[in-house]
């Protein structure tokens, strides 16, 4: 019997999305082929300039077929896995499975949060200084991360020009420290408010328009930013930036170099912390469930006596703040900012944490931001595959889990029953 | 009872060079199930368009009296201020939010008469507690009262397709309307499920006092439970009345051509 079902599943495995042996083994020729001549142009011929000879390295080309006909059985294994998954009501997978359990019992639930915030707090004191360094840079994108989600994941409004409230933050604070001498904590509420106008700003042409058309208008809002930030020498400073930024203090007193990226660290920790908290309460609220509403149908949402017009601008509002907040932060911590930090590449970057991580999930984009900035950082030691992989990772990430690393859970109501009238049975 | 809640007086609608509406009249009394009915392309839903504020009549006049007295023109009004005055529609094809579970689909529909905002939400005080918990009671209610509480943390596009039907009158009944649109409600239902259904509509006129505007093609269900029939055909009204009076009309029947004898 066991060797059977041991039989079976290797049938399963070798025969995957194919109609059988020979159907199998003619596809994954066919992809062995495929790849071998693709890749021989750079796996197998190298011209060596000094004696002015080719090197044919054919081994290179027997490892390339031997290795692609071996990984695409797995490749349809796995994808038809996932096919045969699909239908099962258990499509949680093991780490949401885990997470789920453990916020149901309230002492794990405390346990968890106490050795999140343990590690959290302890981080700088463990690790050197270039690991808080990235640590920091890894939080910031998680703030930016939690503000997109609210445009993009909760109210389903694709922004590709989101850097530029990025760069209003960090620029608002440059210039003022620069010309005025104004210090950090005085800056970061207005930074936030900055980012609020802006959003409103943007907020308004764009309302009628939706998908493809919203994200291509925010691209461009998004360029026009950094071309005002590049050439508006007289005020920005102009490609080379503004530098000599004051490091925030701490009721006056001044830290060190070393000192003051622990305490970078702890303030965007902080930051961090706000920022769940208010984006976990009001994707809860009745305006949760507007921008959710909003995203998944317009019509419908207007017809039930949403305001559409409000409850976009409130989106793109709110979600700009955050990014206000988090370019004073970016600012304080560089020293030095000039428009090369806010291309379309960081734009691009904070929308792959959102989707990767799973649209409209806070827990997901925190997973998103930790794996989208820190694998190509811990990846320097392989520098020449590092943009590689981390290409693989999210091509893999988007087949495999298409929704996100970690789903948004919609929020489970309790209601008292016992004022129901009739309602006799449970 | 004979006051009016719903007055279209020759309502016009184009579309570019195509006439879809031709001075459409029509009236609807307080507290009465009224239906209208045509053959297909008729204009039914684009007339319930007009009236809801998705689309802008080229010409004439739609006047509600909401319950305070007051006569409103609603003419180019926003859908949602529409809703907000009192009147609730559901959609020919089902247009839940299909990741948001049963409850929160009704939970939507008292949008408009909630108020808690930004700050409500994010301090979560007492106001705004209060108000959240209200919702979901209230939502709950009106989910009992079409029969899906059991399904109120499933996801709406798991539920089955008459189920989803009755979902929409659920959320539309949360905005506290005292007018009721609804576009074909009975589409796809089996005849239980109709019955059923059929119940449910005289229910919320005897109950919550509602007037209610359908368009439907099932005649058994159009003629037993409405008080008048409006008919439609290529954007005219060709008849009105009583069930048997519009039933026996023989514009109506050359309209149909030969499906009157359904009744």
């Amino acid at each position: 019997m066991d060797e059977k079902g041991a039989q079976s599943t290797l049938r399963f495995i070798l025969t995957a999305g194919c109609d059988g042996y020979a159907d199998s083994l003619k596809r994954s020729v066919l992809v062995a082929l495929w790849f071998m001549f693709l890749t021989f142009p750079i796996m197998v011929i190298r011209v060596d300039t000094i004696e002015n000879t080719i090197d044919w390295r054919w081994m290179n080309l027997a490892f390339v077929g031997v290795g692609s006909f071996v990984l695409s059985f797995l490749w349809r294994w796995l994808l038809e896995r996932k096919e045969l998954m699909k239908g099962q009501a258990a499509r949680e997978s093991v780490v949401e499975r885990l997470l789920t359990q453990a916020s149901t019992i309230p002492s794990a639930r405390l346990g968890l949060l106490v050795v999140v915030a343990g590690i959290a707090l302890a981080f700088p004191h463990m690790a050197g200084m270039y690991q808080t360094n990235i640590m920091i840079s890894c939080l910031t994108y998680i703030a930016l991360g939690l503000g997109l989600n609210i445009v993009v994941g909760l109210a389903g409004l694709l922004d590709l020009g989101y850097v530029a409230f990025y760069a209003v933050g960090a620029y608002a604070y440059a210039l003022a420290n620069m010309h005025w001498g104004i210090g950090f904590w005085t800056i970061l509420p207005i930074g936030a408010l900055l980012g609020t106008l802006f959003g409103i700003m943007l907020g308004f042409p764009v309302l009628r328009l939706r998908g493809d058309y919203l994200a291509i208008v925010t691209l461009g809002f998004g360029e026009i930013i950094r071309l005002v930030l590049e050439n508006w020498g007289d005020v920005t400073m102009g490609p080379s930036g503004i530098a000599g930024i004051d490091r925030p203090t701490f009721f006056g007193i001044e830290f060190g170099v070393m000192d003051s990226i622990n305490y970078m660290y702890y303030i965007m920790l902080a930051l961090i912390v706000l920022t769940i908290f208010c984006v976990n309460r009001l994707q809860n609220s009745r305006i949760g469930r507007a921008w959710l509403a909003l995203r998944e149908d317009e019509i419908a949402c207007q017809a039930m006596g949403i305001d559409k017009t409000k409850t976009k601008l409130m989106a793109f509002a709110l979600g700009a703040t955050w990014a206000g907040m988090a370019g004073v932060v970016f600012a304080a911590k560089t020293t030095f900012v000039n428009p090369a930090s806010f291309t379309f590449w960081e734009s691009a970057i904070i929308l792959s944490v959102v989707v990767i991580g799973g649209m409209g999930s806070i827990r997901g984009v925190i997973a998103g931001a930790i794996i989208l900035i820190l694998v190509p950082e811990y990846l320097r030691a392989f520098s020449e595959f590092r943009m590689l992989i981390f290409g693989a990772t999210m091509v893999l990430v988007m087949v495999f889990r298409p929704q996100g690393l970690i789903r948004a859970k919609r929020k489970v109501y309790t209601y008292d029953k016992s004022t129901v009238a009739g309602a006799a049975n449970e | 009872m004979s006051e009016s809640v719903l007055n279209v007086n020759e309502i016009c609608k184009d579309f570019g060079g195509i006439r879809a509406l031709d001075d459409v009249s029509l009236n609807v009394r307080s507290k009465e199930i009224a239906a209208l009915i045509g053959p297909n392309g008729a204009g039914k839903t684009t007339f319930f368009n007009c009236i809801t504020g998705i689309y802008t009549p080229t010409s004439g006049d739609v006047l509600v009296n909401p319950k305070d007295g007051s006569e409103r023109r609603v003419n180019g009004m926003k859908p949602n201020h529409v809703t907000e005055l009192g009147m609730a529609r559901t959609f020919q094809n089902i247009r839940l939010f299909p990741s948001m579970t049963t409850l929160e689909n009704v939970m939507i529909g008292t949008h408009c008469r909630t108020k808690s905002g930004i700050w409500g939400a994010i301090s979560r005080n007492g106001k705004a507690r209060g108000e959240e918990q209200a919702i979901i009671e209230k939502s709950y209610h009106l989910l009992e009262l079409v029969g899906l509480e059991r399904y109120a943390n499933e996801l709406a596009c798991n539920l089955p397709y008459g189920k989803q039907r009755r979902l929409e009158i659920a959320r539309a009944m949360a905005t506290d309307p005292f007018l009721l649109l609804l576009d074909e409600p009975a589409a796809g239902m089996n005849p239980q499920e109709t019955y059923d259904l059929q119940e449910l509509v005289i229910k919320l006129r005897n109950e919550y006092g509602l007037s209610i505007l359908l368009i439907e093609h099932d005649m058994k269900m159009v003629m037993s439970i409405s008080d008048s029939v409006f008919v439609l055909d290529y954007g005219r009204l060709i008849a009105s009345g009583t069930p048997k009076e519009v039933s026996e009309n023989p514009t109506v029947i050359k309209a149909y051509l030969g499906e009157d004898e359904d009744d």
